[in-house]
């Protein structure tokens, strides 16, 4: 295989890791939003750990974003 | 055709040159002023207006004071209280100005050609090992040897512990890491698809115009991808202020452990 096309692919490949990070948040928010509704009173208050979660379930997304880029952009 | 070349915002170019100023170990340093530089001085420029014009110490609080106030007040209940408790009150002030500074600089990165400085790995990696140390710091001025207790689960058996003392090591060690890599990705990947849309309604439009037919359906797709851009932005803007957000909530995170070692806040 050319090597070009192979590095093009492996980046490609490498954004995969993104579908763990979307599920994360998706279970994330939905949770949040579903205890929310069940107990308004209490959803301003876990509102930080929301967005810290959001943070760390982003963060294993970005992981395979970065090793994207390395493939990429590495000679 | 205009060509698309997404990455061409984020590079560092020279604004004002300065000569090469030798220093006796390091070699020859640069210091010119490049947009980089430029941008953080226009942030903190920003961030010094906006508080003479908001530290009146009014009574009845103007415009200003009012925003500065909310700001202050929002960082003081939900960060430094929420998480840390009464003990973090003393931490209040590098938290705050590591939320304001970020957010500024993030929302710098979202005029119309503003240079994104916390694009830059350097820039966020440079917080974020500051931010690190100064976590290392605190836990070792409150806590002394003590602090390695922060690695140590109590209550079950040694060997166990002994196994969870290395994950536990490894996830400290790699917080820098995370912390400057996600402001990175987050700001990096925003504008990359902001400008790609940008580029589609450009592309697409000139498609368009440049026969009938099936070319027509360009236009519809120039205008769509203006629509996604306008979205985009606005996504970019809450996301911006969210992870200065996040970044102060973690600073927090991390300082509470230190500063509440033996209480189990």
């Amino acid at each position: 295989m050319d090597p070009t096309a192979a590095k093009y692919i492996g980046a490609g490949l490498a954004m995969t890791g993104l579908i763990g990070a979307g599920a994360g948040l998706g279970i994330l928010f939905g949770n949040y939003l579903q205890a929310a509704i069940r107990n308004p009173a209490a959803a301003a208050g876990e509102r930080t750990y929301l967005f810290l979660g959001m943070a760390l379930a982003e963060t294993m997304g970005l992981f395979g974003f970065v090793m994207g880029l390395l493939i990429l952009f590495s000679k | 055709m205009a060509a698309i070349e997404p990455m061409e915002q984020f590079l560092i170019h020279k604004v004002v040159d300065f000569p090469l100023i030798p220093v006796p170990v390091l070699g020859h340093i640069d210091l010119s002023i490049t947009n980089s530089v430029l941008f953080m001085l226009i942030a903190a420029g920003l961030l010094c207006l906006f508080f003479v014009a908001a530290a009146k110490r009014e009574l009845v609080p103007g415009r200003m004071q009012a925003v500065a106030e909310m700001l202050y007040g929002m960082v003081d209940n939900v960060l430094t209280g929420g998480i840390i408790g009464d003990r973090g009150r003393p931490f209040l002030p590098i938290v705050f100005t590591l939320f304001m500074l970020i957010a500024i600089l993030n929302l710098l990165g979202l005029t119309p050609g503003g240079f994104t400085v916390t694009s830059q790995l350097a820039i966020t990696g440079t917080l974020a090992v500051m931010t690190f140390l100064i976590v290392l710091a605190v836990g070792f001025a409150r806590n002394g040897l003590g602090f390695f207790k922060l690695f140590w689960p109590a209550g079950m058996h040694p060997a166990m512990s002994a196994f969870l003392m290395i994950i536990e090591l490894i996830s400290f060690l790699i917080r820098p890491f995370t912390l400057a890599l996600r402001l990175f990705g987050n700001m990096l990947g925003g504008h990359v698809v902001v400008y790609i849309f940008a580029a589609f309604v450009v592309n697409l439009a000139i498609f368009g115009l440049n026969g009938f037919g099936l070319n027509t359906l360009g236009l519809l797709g120039s205008g769509l991808s203006f629509a996604m851009v306008l979205a985009l932005t606005a996504l970019d803007l809450v996301i911006a202020i969210i992870q200065a957000f996040v970044w102060a909530a973690l600073t927090c995170v991390y300082l509470n452990e230190v500063v509440n070692l033996d209480h189990g806040h």
